[in-house]
């Protein structure tokens, strides 16, 4: 055993314990969660879900009843008063979240998978590939992507799919843009090399090597997408694209009663605040999730 | 020199450095002294702390680390009470520092010029613009730098990786300090511009009587450089003394054990690393924190640290049984690595059987030639060394065979007499199989995401048909060949040191069984202690298997002590070629006789 590397390592130092390893992005989670911004993200975010999932359970009335005359300042029977045609803007208000969160997300969702699918073949391929996607891509991008949902809807009708749809190809080049950085960097290394030398198939190097490794950016890319997703929504259905009467919808809602914001505000009033609300917390979430990440405000720990 | 307490230039007492919210110690009751015009060589492996201790010579500490304690003066003046404008001062003034990247430490978007003058205006050299412009040139020409306005003007990325080292020397230099610290300054480089740079300051130190400590985990190194070496172990300097002195007759066992580590380029000699590793800061053990790896250990070094002793007045050491290493004697677990020379018992056919080919092979690094018409081949069970600077194309024809040279290729690669493709995706199974590519850092070819197990088990579902028992088998198996405990299997790499990294990425390729292996600088992100430890385990695995190797590195001084012969690559073609002993006894080529001097290797009378 004289030559053999048999001696070489001390069995001692092999058995020693070693702390709990997790997977990247849980830990990029459990770090942003010591962030007290974080944590008031996450309380506010649970708190407006809650409303808008189970809110219509507690609602005074239905919410396309005239409970009374329009534009009705708040009273014990309407607390928040009524709107343009008389119905409760509380009830309204309680059942109005739901489209938000669910086309939120969703369209945050759809921008993902082709964000990060384009992404990564993109930063993967380089050369000519790579070209093409990323200059296809910027013709996406050079559109306000306000402008281009309202191209496509004013052509095909306000459908509802339509409209995550286009807010989720809005996202998409951004997104693309950011999967693509952190595949660049990951291809260089050397492991992606050695998995291709052994003739792993593509789609398994860029799915089982590289995407593990861009969780934390990409869990950061979500938080901030949502937030514009709910913004995108929101203005969508102002200006009548979105949600379409008599549907409770909080962006609908301040285009309707808009008019009479001096006679009864808290038609107008209260969805901002709820919509304004959703996005801070959405955007303090993902603000920790990219402190973590970045180790910002991490504690000086031992490796 | 040292006689006459006067020319202490620097003194270090006591120092004590803590990282801060843990309080676990880096650096404890490290004291030196360094004399006027004086190298001393701080040398200890990775994490001994010997960078930590280094820069707090300039009162500078790394986020997360705070000095707790002792004192550094430097000709009288206390370095670490000063603050504010006056530790500005002494940093740059005083005392300057070589940080180990100069391409990571020279600001890209300042002229090389600007960057120098940035430094002088700092300090307000002399008195007037013409008299810091007249040391500007006469700094370029202490570096030996061109000292025209071109060069000046240009950023550093037009610089090579010697020239940015030297402006980073010309920056320390520039004040006319007292001491300059450098932090492995030459890791970087390859030998021959390693060996310019040392030239340089060797030269710097004899001629102004600047003192310096030089930083390094390569005693080969500072052999050329130092006066006295400081040997550094998991944060406490173990011993210290006269460089010939230490080299010759060193006291501490672990001194021992890294000079039996350092390649040879004279003689041929089995390389011996030190087994384990050297334990992070929070991880040291009471007592002597060398005691798990010393063969001289005793029931008193794990639980009593040893005293402060000298032996001689220019000699201090930290062990309790000094004086029996020093005469050999007393009970020992086991040999020291200085035992017999290398003996080569692996196969050795004599028959001519070539297992890879290559002829007239020409590759371009984007549009740009880099290979020119090389021819080689690789025998059956021996091991071909490829050795070169960075650019002679070296990395490039050994990424050629393994099929990862995403360029231009023409001319033929042969495998068992039949042509390979130009990449791995165009081969078949077999030929993938059969060709297995150690990367050079382990800490980029192993994914960090996935465990050991994971790791393993991608060579093995690819080229072998087995059910979950005989992979695991088959792992237990390859990582029983690189002296590596299954235990390891459920730990993702950055859980494991540097070289238990580089085992695992040499199971993984062993996993394949290929019949030819292309180990691509794999020592050269190591210590030396642990590249000793991979050399020996890359000769055993030959021994064992008979796979071919094509061993490809800078460092002429490991190839006596892996491969059979050796090919010289200088700007895209083998200038020389043939049995090693041969050519590094009798080299015929002027560039592999330069490369030759320029190694770093043992002073002549420490040879063993």
């Amino acid at each position: 055993m004289s030559v053999g590397g048999g001696a070489t390592i001390d069995p001692r130092e092999v058995v020693a314990p070693v702390p709990k390893r997790r997977r990247e992005w849980v830990t990029t989670v459990v770090e942003a969660w010591h962030l007290r911004r974080t944590k008031i993200g996450f309380v506010m975010f649970i708190a407006l879900l809650a409303v808008a999932l189970f809110g219509r359970f507690v609602a005074p009335y239905s919410p396309t009843e005239f409970v009374g005359p329009p534009f009705s300042l708040p009273t014990a029977s309407y607390w928040l008063g009524t709107d343009f045609l008389g119905r409760d803007v509380l009830t309204r208000v309680l059942y109005g979240g739901l489209s938000v969160f669910v086309l939120g997300i969703s369209a945050t969702l759809i921008g993902m998978v082709l964000g990060v699918s384009l992404g990564l073949i993109s930063g993967y391929a380089r050369r000519w590939v790579d070209e093409s996607i990323m200059r296809m891509l910027d013709v996406v991008l050079a559109f306000p992507s306000v402008v281009l949902a309202m191209l496509f809807v004013s052509i095909l009708g306000p459908r509802l799919w339509l409209i995550v749809l286009m807010v989720g190809i809005s996202h998409m080049p951004r997104i693309a843009r950011v999967t693509r950085a952190a595949t660049v960097e990951l291809v260089a290394r050397d492991f992606v090399k050695a998995a291709a030398a052994v003739g792993v198939p593509r789609r398994t190097i860029l799915l089982f090597e590289v995407l593990p490794n861009i969780s934390s950016p990409l869990l950061v890319e979500f938080g901030l997408r949502l937030t514009y997703s709910i913004i995108m929504i929101a203005a969508l259905s102002f200006i009548g694209l979105g949600m379409q009467p008599p549907a409770a919808d909080w962006g609908l809602m301040i285009n309707e009663n808009r008019i009479a914001i001096v006679v009864q505000p808290w038609a107008v009033v209260a969805p901002v605040i709820l919509i304004g609300a959703l996005t801070v917390s959405a955007n303090l979430m993902a603000d920790g999730l990219s402190r973590a990440m970045m180790g910002i405000d991490r504690d000086t720990a031992l490796s | 020199m040292s006689d006459a307490k006067s020319d202490v230039v620097l003194s270090v007492e006591d120092l004590r450095i803590i990282l801060d919210p843990s309080g676990i110690e880096i650096d404890d009751g490290v004291s030196f002294v360094i004399h006027q015009g004086e190298v001393l060589g701080l040398v200890g492996e990775s994490a001994s702390g010997k960078t930590t201790a280094a820069t707090s010579l300039l009162a500078y500490q790394r986020r997360g680390a705070k000095i707790a304690g002792g004192c550094v003066g430097i000709n009288g003046t206390d370095v670490l009470s000063a603050s504010g404008s006056a530790l500005r001062r002494i940093r740059g003034g005083l005392i300057s520092y070589v940080p180990q990247d100069a391409a990571a430490a020279l600001n890209p978007a300042l002229r090389i010029g600007d960057q120098l003058m940035e430094i002088l205006d700092a300090h307000s050299f002399g008195s007037s613009d013409a008299e810091r412009e007249a040391r500007l040139a006469q700094m370029m020409d202490e570096v030996l730098l061109p000292r025209d306005k071109v060069f000046l003007r240009r950023y550093p990325h037009q610089l090579s990786g010697g020239q940015q080292q030297r402006v980073t020397i010309a920056m320390a230099m520039a004040n006319r300090p007292k001491v300059i610290v450098l932090d492995e300054p030459t890791t970087a480089l390859d030998v021959t511009t390693q060996a310019h740079v040392l030239d340089t300051v060797r030269d710097l130190t004899r001629s102004y009587g600047v003192s310096a400590l030089y930083v390094t985990h390569d005693l080969a190194v500072v052999a050329c450089l130092a006066d006295r070496i400081a040997i550094m172990y998991a944060g406490r300097l173990v011993e210290i003394g006269p460089m010939a002195e230490l080299f010759t007759g060193a006291y501490h066992p672990y001194t021992r054990r890294l000079l039996a580590a350092i390649p040879d380029i004279h003689g041929k000699r089995a390389l011996h690393g030190i087994p384990g590793y050297a334990p992070r800061p929070g991880r040291r053990v009471a007592g002597c924190a060398f005691t798990p790896r010393c063969d001289w250990r005793i029931e008193k070094c794990a639980t009593d640290f040893p005293p402060d002793e000298a032996p001689d007045p220019k000699r201090r050491i930290r062990c309790w049984r000094w004086r029996d290493v020093r005469l050999g004697a007393g009970t020992r677990l086991s040999g020291e690595g200085t035992g017999p020379s290398f003996e080569d018992d692996r196969p050795c056919t004599t028959v001519d059987t070539t297992v890879v080919s290559v002829r007239d092979v020409t590759a371009c690094y984007q549009r740009k030639e880099v290979l020119h018409g090389v021819s080689a081949t690789l025998r059956r069970h021996r091991c071909l060394a490829l050795v070169g600077e960075s650019g002679s194309g070296k990395t490039t024809l050994a990424r050629c065979i393994a099929g990862l040279h995403p360029f231009k290729i023409d001319g033929t690669i042969e495998l068992n007499g039949k042509a390979l493709a130009r990449e791995t995706p165009a081969r078949t199974r077999a030929e993938r199989q059969a060709i297995q590519y150690i990367f050079q850092s382990p800490y980029s070819s192993l994914n960090p995401r996935k465990t050991v197990r994971q790791l393993l088990a991608q060579p093995i579902g690819i080229f072998f048909k087995l059910d979950r028992d005989g992979t695991e088998e088959r792992m237990v198996q390859v990582l029983g060949q690189v002296a590596l405990d299954a235990s390891l299997l459920n730990r993702y790499p950055e859980q494991l040191s540097g070289g238990e990294r580089q085992r695992i990425a040499i199971a993984r390729a062993l996993a394949a069984e290929p019949a030819v292996l292309i180990c691509d600088e794999v020592t050269s992100w190591l210590d030396v202690s642990v590249q000793a430890a991979i050399i020996e385990l890359l000769v055993h695995l030959q021994t064992e298997t008979g796979v071919s190797m094509l061993f490809v590195t800078h460092n002429l001084a490991l190839i006596r002590s892996v491969a059979h012969e050796v090919a010289v690559m200088n700007e895209g073609r083998i200038v020389e070629h043939g049995l090693v002993d041969a050519v590094l006894d009798d080299p015929q080529v002027d560039y592999t006789r330069l490369l030759l001097a320029d190694t770093p290797t043992l002073p002549a009378e420490c040879r063993l």
